[in-house]
């Protein structure tokens, strides 16, 4: 079997585990799980585009973020903006942002890149929580309109766990559609050996740009998803933990792998629902995960996945010899 | 003030014409006026001890330093201070001494991705696949897999790059310089750390190379490859050019024996 043709079986499966799983859930607390879930994925998969792929850290993708969620949350209380509409601006405002910002924060590498998009994300927080008069500052915003198509309105979990998990099935389509083309290639070659892929004609500087902007107006959309179904939103969501989380599930889920961000994103969002019990300890299992599957399992928990159905498949290929 | 030099002695154009090249690292002298000219279809050997700016010579060619002083003419076009991507795209690559390869990256992909100047399919098209970027990724495949089979690392398209053993990545990096389809490959010691099989089959590679029309220029350190392949070799030494000509007239020449010798 083709490498290609996998792809598409793989994606077949997953999409169609994605739509018929609500059939099988009683009660809306798993949809409304799910539903974060997707939108985490969402986030997992703009982040993995640049920190799996082009190697690119960002400590401030909560910005992106919050910037989507602010934006639709603030044209449609207060201008009564149509929430598509809204949708459309608050990515393309975010993803000028990121292109803006991105020609000077790029050059950097390693540690001071990571300290400049700390930087962005703490700078966006204050403007969430300082400009009470425009996003209503620390005491957040209500009021924020659900979604609609036609005279289908967004605003119970299974319309919204449909809304936000065909929006993130594209994503990923097309994401995964681009990590296998020219473009991914340049970019994991810029991952790999930046002078290298200078030398064989790949514009680094241009590419790490691009994908910094395409990243921050994914980030957006998840943004405005966010604030469209929780219909509230306040900067506590946004802050330097969360972008650290987003980290932790690209990483955890395995960095340069699109189902990957969706294994690092389910986790990292179920996990608290456990975690409960400890309160603000919490985030020292974080740690010891992240420093348990860097040691361990450097390729993410995918890798690990992939690693046993290898195995699982050398075993019955003794006999039959498929190609796994 | 230069008038352009298309021709030289032997009728042969000149492709790259190195003049008067100096290079200054803080109070260090790498370069000092360094010039010659690697003639159309010729294999250039540059060579000299340790420390004699061979490498830093290349780095200014390839875009990936800036000279102090002195300029670099691809055919009769200044091409100094140019960005390795622009000079990817006219027709100048090269290889490094410590291999960089894409090690995460299949032998297959390596070479694809020398294939980014032939191709021009953008993130909108590649990530909605239009027929377009499908029909240049199968072109992309294809050219790849013919380079491969051209260097004789067909057999190991999939294998990852970081498998590959040391020899076997030497090569790797000449197939993914040659997708570029440049007209002046540089190659920055090609047969250090090869054993002597290894050096003779990459000797016939270059000469092969060569014979597809292809300009190389090469530093290296193994006496015996140099003197088989080169047409012309210049030797630097301590940053200046100490003496040019045919690999005959080298190993004859007094100062390039004193130079290598350490006499004074």
């Amino acid at each position: 079997m083709t490498k290609e043709k996998r792809e598409i079986i793989i994606f077949s499966i997953f999409t169609l585990a994605v739509l018929i799983i609500p059939f099988f859930l009683r009660g809306s607390y798993y949809l409304n799980v799910l539903v974060f879930i997707g939108i985490n994925t969402l986030l997992a998969v703009a982040l993995n585009l640049l920190l799996g792929y082009a190697g690119q850290i960002s400590l401030g993708h909560a910005a992106f973020f919050g910037l989507g969620a602010y934006i639709s949350g603030v044209l449609t209380t207060r201008f009564g903006l149509d929430p598509w509409l809204v949708l459309v601006i608050a990515a393309a405002a975010s993803g000028s942002l990121a292109f803006i910002i991105g020609f000077p924060i790029l050059k950097l590498k390693g540690h001071y890149l990571a300290m400049a998009t700390l930087g962005l994300g703490i700078i966006m927080y204050i403007i969430f929580n300082e400009t009470v008069a425009v996003t209503g500052g620390p005491s957040g915003l209500s009021g924020i309109p659900n979604m609609h198509l036609g005279a289908l309105i967004f605003d119970n979990d299974m319309n919204n766990y449909y809304l936000i998990w065909i929006i993130t099935l594209i994503v990923m389509l097309l994401s995964i559609n681009l990590s296998q083309s020219r473009i991914g290639r340049a970019l994991r070659a810029i991952h790999n050996s930046e002078v290298a892929a200078r030398v064989m004609g790949v514009n680094a500087r241009i590419l790490k740009v691009q994908i910094f902007t395409v990243s921050a107006l994914i980030s957006a959309v998840a943004g405005s998803l966010y604030a469209h179904t929780m219909t509230f939103i306040s900067p506590a969501s946004f802050g330097f933990n969360f972008s650290v989380e987003l980290v932790t599930m690209v990483i955890i889920g395995g960095l340069g792998s699109i189902y990957g961000s969706f294994l690092g994103a389910a986790i990292l969002t179920v996990l608290p629902e456990f975690l409960r019990v400890l309160q603000d300890f919490d985030i020292i299992v974080y740690g010891l995960l992240l420093i348990i599957m860097t040691m361990y399992l450097p390729g993410g928990l995918i890798n690990g996945l992939q690693k046993i159905v290898e195995f699982a498949a050398g075993k019955v290929g003794k006999r039959g010899g498929s190609g796994a | 003030m230069n008038l352009p030099q298309a021709k030289s002695e032997k009728g042969a154009a000149a492709v790259l014409r190195i003049k008067n090249i100096t290079k200054i690292f803080g109070g260090l002298t790498a370069l000092e006026d360094v010039s010659f000219e690697v003639k159309d279809g010729s294999i250039t050997g540059v060579i000299g001890p340790n420390g004699a700016g061979k490498t830093t010579l290349f780095n200014i060619v390839t875009g990936l330093y800036s000279q102090t002083s002195g300029d670099v003419y691809l055919g009769d076009k200044n091409i100094s201070f140019f960005a390795p991507e622009t000079l990817a795209g006219m027709g100048i690559v090269r290889t490094f001494q410590n291999v960089e390869l894409f090690s995460e990256m299949t032998v297959l992909e390596n070479v694809m991705v020398g294939l980014h100047t032939k191709s021009k399919s953008g993130i909108i098209s590649c990530a909605f696949k239009l027929p377009s970027q499908i029909k240049e990724e199968k072109y992309i495949k294809e050219k790849a897999m013919h380079w491969l089979e051209f260097t004789g690392l067909a057999d190991h398209a999939d294998i990852e790059a970081a498998n590959l053993p040391f020899g076997k990545g030497r090569i790797l990096e000449i197939s993914r310089a040659l997708a570029v389809e440049p007209q002046v490959i540089l190659m920055d010691e090609p047969a250090a750390g090869l054993n002597s099989l290894e050096t003779s089959q990459l000797a016939m590679l270059i000469k092969r190379i060569r014979q597809s029309g292809i300009t190389i220029v090469l530093v290296e350190h193994d006496m015996e490859l140099v003197m088989n392949v080169c047409d012309s070799i210049v030797v630097l030494n301590l940053g200046k050019k100490l003496a040019e000509g045919t690999p005959r007239e080298i190993q004859e020449n007094q100062e390039v024996i004193a130079a290598y010798l350490g006499e004074g």
